[in-house]
This record gives structure tokens, C-alpha cells and sequence, in this order.
């Protein structure tokens, strides 16, 4: 079994969907930053068979939630600091979600107006529907994202 | 301050005391002529709605106000590509109060983010027409004299009609009434208004044949196939004369049944049933006329007080 070492401080993002990392790894814009970045996929996982982790040795704050919240909010983020776990976040699912989504629908108000933000809001908490907030169209899958 | 993106904005309590206050205007309209005096409505019409567009100059001038707009979006700053936001901080400086059409979706939201007067919906795209709705609900009141505990019929275009998914949302808040949509299989009420209406218990059935269910109607509210909102023209004239009201099929209804629509029509509802007393869809732009006149005295008095 291959083994990556811990990090001193930072986060981990375990119990992603196995095969899933990469993506959260370009939505999260991991690649902009200048830190170390270990993508572990297909780990074995008792709960879910197989699994991905991301581990990142950066700072907590530069992770946005709402985003991983959007694409999977089964997801643990573990907060480590001094290479022990020190907080688990929990995510849940945002209200609203800013310049995550593009809206498709060609009739959107979004595809004309300059400096407009692209705004999903939550309309249905119990399927996890979004919808534009300003044509109501509904939310494209989280691998849809920007 | 506020604004009317959507028939909801309204509370069923605001709704009522808005509905009062247009059967108040009806019953008198000379104690309203000059509530408006000295003030201006601005109609940002992107794009053409002579209907819509001359029944809120009708109601502000009505009021004794004054109206300034553009009817096509040509003759506005739209086609030397001014955004709609900066389009209403200039209108915020001209007029009290602005009704927009637009063709985009949500495009009124966007003004009323940046206004500094109140914005009505007047129509965007395919999504909302909340004064037509508002519009209906004040017939149906005034003229069935109650909203809930009936059945009603909605007939046509039930995929891309913007005033039925609009009077759908707003007739579910009102009690014991039970929807029928018919329909032909490819303009079918779209999936997550079904499923709203399961999950909240609303009784609905769907049939394609209006013979079928004509007579259990207490309301029928028939639509046009609208050309603009199909890509492909094949499509349209395959629909739009899928139904068509006309003598023969108005005697299965009820004596007291009444046909609404939000117009204009084409040829759905057959000319010769407009002498019909059960035909009420003249009267319904006449109530257009004055549910609009209350809108704009709510809105402007909202704006007096914040």
C-alpha cells in the first residue's frame, strides 16, 4: 500500500468519491496556489469501498466550503495543525453559491448583462436543487461548475 | 422600498388588500383621478407588448399621472448596448416608477437591484407576468366571487406559458381547488410544478382531450401556442391549432363557467364564442386596467415610506 506522509498544517478532504478528487482539485483552484498538494485516489475505505483524499498544506481560510459544500457535502474536511487533527468542518449546504455555476439558459438576463454575478440559490433544500436567482433555471450537475 | 418581480411577493393578506383596493377604484374610479398627480411611470418595453405596455399607461393616466417610456428595444439605449443596470439608474432620475418588459429572464430583478424607484415585472421572457396574474386572480374574485374551492382548466401551452405557471404558484395558496391541465403531450405543464403540486397535495389530473373535461370546469383558462417561444418553427405550426373552443364544445360546460385568457388570441378560441356571457376575456384587460392602477398606488406609497 503506497503511504504519503502527514502534513504539518493544513487540511485533508477525506471520503470524496472515489475518482472524484481531480475535479474538486481544479474547483477548489488548488493548481493557483503554491503549496503542497497530494491527491490520493482510490484509497481503500471501509464506509465507501474506495475513496479519494486531497491533502493541503495551506492555509484553512483560503479553502471556500460553500464550493466543496455545492459539489459534495458528504465530504470531511479535517482542519490539522501541528500534524494533528485539530478541528473537523462541517459542510452545509449554502444558501446561495456566487460565480461557482454559469447559468445555461440562453434566455438568462446573466448572458447579456456586463459584471453580472452568477447567482444559484438553494430552492430545495432536501433534493439539493439550485436554481438561477434570476431566471430560476435549475442548477446543471456540480461537474457543470465554472 | 418595494418591488413586483413575482405574483409570491405578495402575501395572500397583501393580495386581498390589494384586490380591495381595485374594486374600491372600480366602484369609483373619479375618487382616484388625480392620486397620481405630478407623478410619472416610465414603460421600458425591450421588446413589443401593446396590450401590456397601453394598459399601464392607461392606469397611470387614469390616476392623473403621467407616462414617458420606449415600446421597442431599437429606440432605447439597449441597441447602442447599454446594460439594463445603468439603463434604470438614469429612469430612477426621470420617473416614480418604472413597469420593464424584457425578453431576457430576470431582467427586471437586475433593475430592481439597482433602482431607486419602484420596478414592475411587466413580463421577461418565459419566466414571470405577475401583473397578468394579479390580473387573473381579480377576475376570477370579482367574478366567481372567491378565490379557492373550484375546479379549474388550463388549456394550451402549458410547457412555455409563462401566465399559467405564474397562476398555478399563485392559485396552490388558496384553498380546495383542483387543477386540470390539458394539453398536448409535448406542451405538457413542466415536471417540477407536478411534482410541487404532489408534494403539497394539490389534486390534478392531465388529459390531452378539453371534450373530456369541459364539463367539470368551473373556470377554463385557455392560452396561446406562442411562436416567439419556439426554436423551431416546424414545431409551432404542428401545436398551435391543436385546440380550438369553440360553440359545440362550450355547451358541455357548466352555465356558470368562465373562460379567461390572457391574450391576445389567435384563433384558440373561435370568434363566435365571444358573444358567449361565460366569455370573460374582454372584461379581464378591463380588470388589468384597474389591478394595475392599485399596484402602481401600493408601489408608490411604499416608496413614500422608506
Amino acid at each position: 500500500m503506497l503511504n504519503v506522509g502527514k502534513i504539518e498544517e493544513g487540511f485533508v478532504l477525506d471520503h470524496i468519491k472515489a475518482g472524484k478528487s481531480l475535479s474538486i482539485y481544479h474547483h477548489l483552484q488548488l493548481d493557483k496556489l503554491d503549496c503542497t498538494v497530494a491527491i490520493i485516489k482510490n484509497a481503500r475505505s471501509n464506509k465507501m469501498g474506495k475513496k479519494d483524499i486531497l491533502k493541503v498544506e495551506c492555509d484553512i481560510n483560503t479553502l471556500n466550503l460553500d464550493v466543496l459544500a455545492f459539489i459534495d457535502h458528504n465530504i470531511t474536511v479535517n482542519v490539522i495543525k501541528d500534524g494533528e487533527i485539530v478541528d473537523k468542518k462541517e459542510l452545509i449546504l449554502p444558501h446561495e453559491i456566487k460565480n461557482v455555476l454559469k447559468c445555461k439558459n440562453p434566455r438568462c438576463i446573466t448572458s447579456i448583462e456586463q459584471g453580472l454575478p452568477h447567482i444559484f440559490v438553494l430552492a430545495d433544500e432536501k433534493k439539493e436543487i439550485y436554481r438561477c436567482k434570476y431566471c430560476e433555471e435549475k442548477a446543471g450537475e456540480p461537474n457543470s461548475i465554472w | 422600498m418595494r418591488h413586483l418581480m413575482n405574483p409570491l411577493d405578495f402575501t395572500v393578506q397583501e393580495l386581498d388588500k390589494l384586490f380591495d383596493l381595485a374594486d374600491d377604484i372600480k366602484a369609483d374610479p373619479k375618487k382616484y383621478a388625480h392620486a397620481c398627480e405630478g407623478k410619472k411611470l416610465a414603460t421600458c418595453f425591450y421588446e413589443p407588448s401593446t396590450r401590456t405596455r397601453l394598459s399601464f399607461e392607461a392606469a397611470m393616466l387614469n390616476l392623473g399621472g403621467q407616462v414617458l417610456g420606449f415600446s421597442d428595444a431599437g429606440s432605447s439605449s439597449a441597441s447602442k448596448g447599454e446594460s439594463v443596470s445603468d439603463t434604470i439608474r438614469i429612469i430612477s432620475c426621470y420617473a416614480d416608477i418604472c413597469a420593464m418588459r424584457h425578453p431576457k429572464e430576470g431582467a427586471p430583478m437586475v433593475a430592481a437591484g439597482r433602482s431607486g424607484i419602484p420596478v414592475i415585472n411587466a413580463g421577461d421572457g418565459g419566466h414571470q407576468h405577475p401583473t397578468q396574474t394579479l390580473t387573473d386572480l381579480l377576475t376570477i374574485r370579482a367574478l366567481k366571487g372567491r378565490l379557492g374551492h373550484f375546479t379549474i382548466g388550463l388549456c394550451g401551452d402549458l410547457k412555455f406559458g409563462r401566465t399559467v405557471h405564474s397562476l398555478i404558484n399563485a392559485l396552490i395558496r388558496f384553498p380546495d381547488i383542483h387543477f386540470i391541465f390539458i394539453s398536448p403531450p409535448e406542451l405538457k405543464v413542466p415536471d417540477y410544478i407536478i411534482d410541487m403540486l404532489s408534494e403539497k397535495g394539490i389534486t390534478y389530473e392531465e388529459v390531452i382531450r378539453l371534450e373530456d373535461s369541459i364539463a367539470q370546469l368551473d373556470l377554463l383558462y385557455m392560452t396561446r401556442v406562442q411562436r416567439e417561444r419556439f426554436f423551431n418553427e416546424e414545431d409551432y405550426v404542428r401545436l398551435k391549432d391543436f385546440y380550438i373552443l369553440n360553440k359545440e364544445k362550450m355547451k358541455l360546460a357548466k352555465d356558470d363557467m368562465l373562460i379567461l385568457h390572457p391574450l391576445p388570441r389567435v384563433n384558440e378560441i373561435s370568434v363566435e364564442v365571444d358573444e358567449d356571457p361565460r366569455a370573460v376575456y374582454f372584461r379581464q384587460a378591463q380588470y388589468g386596467v384597474y389591478v394595475r392602477m392599485a399596484l402602481i398606488l401600493t408601489l408608490l406609497e411604499s416608496a413614500c415610506l422608506s
